[in-house]
């Protein structure tokens, strides 16, 4: 068998991926529970089966890149570096959360990690991903702002805007479509008169490639590359990651507009089982070490849930607080 | 009279007048094969077929302006915009477009269009999605705005709204989809617009108030009737144009109002109407008139905190007491 993992990365790094998809996996299925539960309100839209997409892209990008994403981004922001209690505590609603509880699922943000936002208006995050690689040139730092968004989020003006002015300004963006096929029930052939995204950047001009959303290395490489091009040229790129979303649209969307044969191929293709299998086989990991990671993700987990329940509530103050400089 | 929801007597109204007039057609995101996000489009892919049920893609400046073109040829667009919050998106083509072409245009030509959107706050959704966004179109002169507040009226007035050749925005509240009211079976009985209803008598105070306000103020109104004061609660269901002789009319009759609105404060309709009942009946006014709003505040997520930005059947109780006594 040929050695698809064994140095693309030292080994722990590739360990690490590994113990990324699993927390982040085990983060969104106690969300669920924990939404049946009634801790969790609102909308909750979660991200199982899209991880090796947020963990490949996430170890492409340096620390001090931007990241932004839409509502579906717990698993970026636990990704990049911000700590799963004080999301989760952020779902309970309780002051402890990233955002004191007034943000919740959709609007996660930690700016001392450079996560910039996640953001429920589809297409939103676009400009701003434009407008903060434009302070980071004008600032001169070396950064570069990666913007992830949905198929069905193509179709916004500001899409389109966002790759005009990206390409015209040279600014440092990375666009990152997350292709899971379905904008809540439409199918992305029934939304985009060109279905397949990556090339609908011809009309700017902006390089993009197509990737197996499902293959965590393949994300990591083709987002390495992409961002050291974004970072030696100032301009923009854009990749298409092909992916799956396990789960409905939200907790409240059953997905009956996916028929069961589907839901199998991309189940069969799940990213976690199979990169497990992997390590495994090029040895480098053990299943018991592997079983001990996963504990351990389930551990963090756990104690992110308590850490949520035992946290107090925001005062009935905080609505003034925080409006206004 | 049936019996059914506030989200079936929508879905209803949608079927009789797609039946009734084929330049009738819905479009919008999701609305087709999913069948709505709030599910008022159930039925109507199946029943009326893909070319006069139509998912659009994620483009609501687009939904907006490709129903301005539609109407101005000649069909009856009903677009759906998921939410009220992504009308932000479309205000261009409302605003610019819809409301002005008519006018612009000297008369030639009319757009007989409706644009539904679900709004309102109370379930966690956080401050992109949990907006009451009525008085920026009330504000918009050319065209109407209607929030109904039961089932009956949902349905007699999304089937006015749709007769209508003038463009129409048509609130739907998302607490209110599973309420369920009685509704007159005859398919003609339509809510006329520009009128509002007296969903309760009473003598001592004038509760003005619409969609999901009006069902806490007829809670409240119920309550304090068995503490000796009797509530007048108007209903506006039109907020443009706004009947104001209803609104005065009964305010004459009590010398005491309150209003109460789920949109923010500031320049919020309270505030109109407030200023309408001075303009109108100052002379008449046994107290103040108090208004019950939304906090001016960008909506919370916790519900712990959400609860107290949104006007609740005790700030309203508060508001009547206030008015009756002069004091909290
Ligand atoms: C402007 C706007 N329009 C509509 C919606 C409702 N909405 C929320 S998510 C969504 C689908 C987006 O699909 P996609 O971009 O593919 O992201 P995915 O949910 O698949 O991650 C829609 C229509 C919204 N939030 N914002
Ligand atoms: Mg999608």
């Amino acid at each position: 068998m040929e050695a698809r993992l064994r140095n693309v990365l030292p080994d722990q790094e590739l360990i690490r991926f590994y113990e990324q998809m699993f927390v982040s996996r085990e983060f969104e299925e106690r969300c669920a529970e924990q939404y049946t539960k009634g801790h969790i309100t609102g909308f909750l839209h979660l991200y199982s089966g899209q991880e090796a997409v947020a963990v490949g892209a996430t170890a492409g990008l340096h620390r001090d890149d931007y990241i932004l994403s839409a509502y579906r981004e717990h698993a970026q922001a636990i990704v990049r570096g911000v700590d799963p209690k004080r999301v989760m505590a952020e779902l309970f609603g309780k002051a402890t959360g990233v955002c004191k509880g007034k943000g919740g699922s959709m609007h996660l943000f930690d700016p001392k990690l450079n996560f910039m936002g996640g953001y429920a208006i589809v297409g939103g995050q676009f400009p701003i991903s434009v407008g903060l690689a434009f302070a980071a040139r004008y600032r001169g730092e070396d950064r570069i702002s990666a913007c992830f968004f949905g198929d069905g989020a193509v179709n916004q003006g500001t899409f389109h805007e966002s790759l005009n002015w990206a390409q015209l300004w040279q600014l440092p963006v990375l666009f990152i479509c997350e292709n899971n096929y379905y904008g809540i029930g439409t199918e992305v052939h029934r939304s985009s008169a060109l279905a397949s995204i990556h090339k609908r950047t011809c009309g700017y001009d902006i390089p993009s490639e197509k990737v197996d959303g499902m293959d965590v290395i393949a994300v990591y490489r083709a987002v390495k590359y992409a961002a050291e091009k974004v970072r030696e040229t100032g301009r923009p790129y854009f990749i298409e990651a092909t992916t799956y979303r396990f789960r409905g649209h939200s907790m409240a969307d059953p997905a009956k507009y996916r028929s069961a044969a589907e839901n199998e191929m991309w189940r069969a293709r799940d990213p976690l089982p199979n990169y497990a299998k992997g390590l495994i086989e090029e040895g480098i990991a053990t299943r018991e070490a592997l079983a001990d990671i996963e504990a351990r993700c389930r551990a963090i987990v756990d104690e992110a849930v308590t850490f949520a329940e035992e946290s107090p509530w925001p005062d009935d103050g905080a609505v003034w607080e925080d409006i206004y400089v | 009279m049936f019996e059914m929801t506030y989200r079936d007597a929508l879905n209803l109204a949608l079927k009789e007048e797609m039946r009734r007039d084929p330049s009738v057609f819905v479009l919008g995101e999701d609305v087709a094969l999913y069948e709505g996000s709030f599910k008022v489009t159930r039925g109507l892919l199946a029943e009326f077929g893909e070319e006069r049920v139509k998912d659009t893609p994620i483009s609501e400046n687009t939904i907006i302006g490709v129903s301005v073109g539609a109407a101005m040829g000649g069909l009856r667009p009903v677009a759906e915009l998921m939410t009220v919050n992504f009308a932000l998106l479309a205000m261009d083509q409302i605003v610019n477009h819809m409301a002005k072409i008519r006018s612009m245009f000297g008369g030639q030509t009319f757009l007989p269009m409706t644009i539904r959107m679900p709004g309102g706050g109370g379930s966690q959704l956080g401050a992109q999605h949990s907006q009451s966004l009525e008085t920026y179109f009330m504000h918009c002169p050319g065209m109407y705005v209607l929030y109904p507040a039961t089932p009956a009226d949902a349905r007699g007035l999304l089937k006015s709204a749709i007769r209508d050749n003038n463009p129409v925005i048509f609130l739907e509240h998302e607490l209110l989809y599973n309420s369920k009211g009685e509704v007159p079976e005859d398919p003609e009985h339509i809510i006329p617009i520009g009128k509002a209803d007296v969903k309760r008598l009473g003598d001592h105070v004038t509760i003005v108030a619409y969609a999901r306000m009006t069902v806490l103020a007829l809670q409240v109104a119920e309550e304090l009737a068995g503490e000796g004061i009797s509530c007048e609660v108007v209903d506006l269901r039109s907020l443009a144009p706004l009947d104001e002789e209803t609104i005065l009319e009964s305010v004459r009759k009590t010398g005491r109002a309150v209003v109460v609105e789920e949109c923010w404060r500031t320049c919020g309709l309270g505030g109109e109407i407030t200023s309408r009942i001075y303009e109108h009946c100052f002379d008449l006014l046994k107290a103040p008139v108090e208004r019950v709003s939304g906090l001016d505040v960008p909506m919370p997520y916790s519900r712990k905190i959400e609860k107290v930005c949104i006007p609740q059947p005790g700030t309203i109780r508060q508001a009547v007491t206030k008015v009756m006594t002069g004091k909290y």
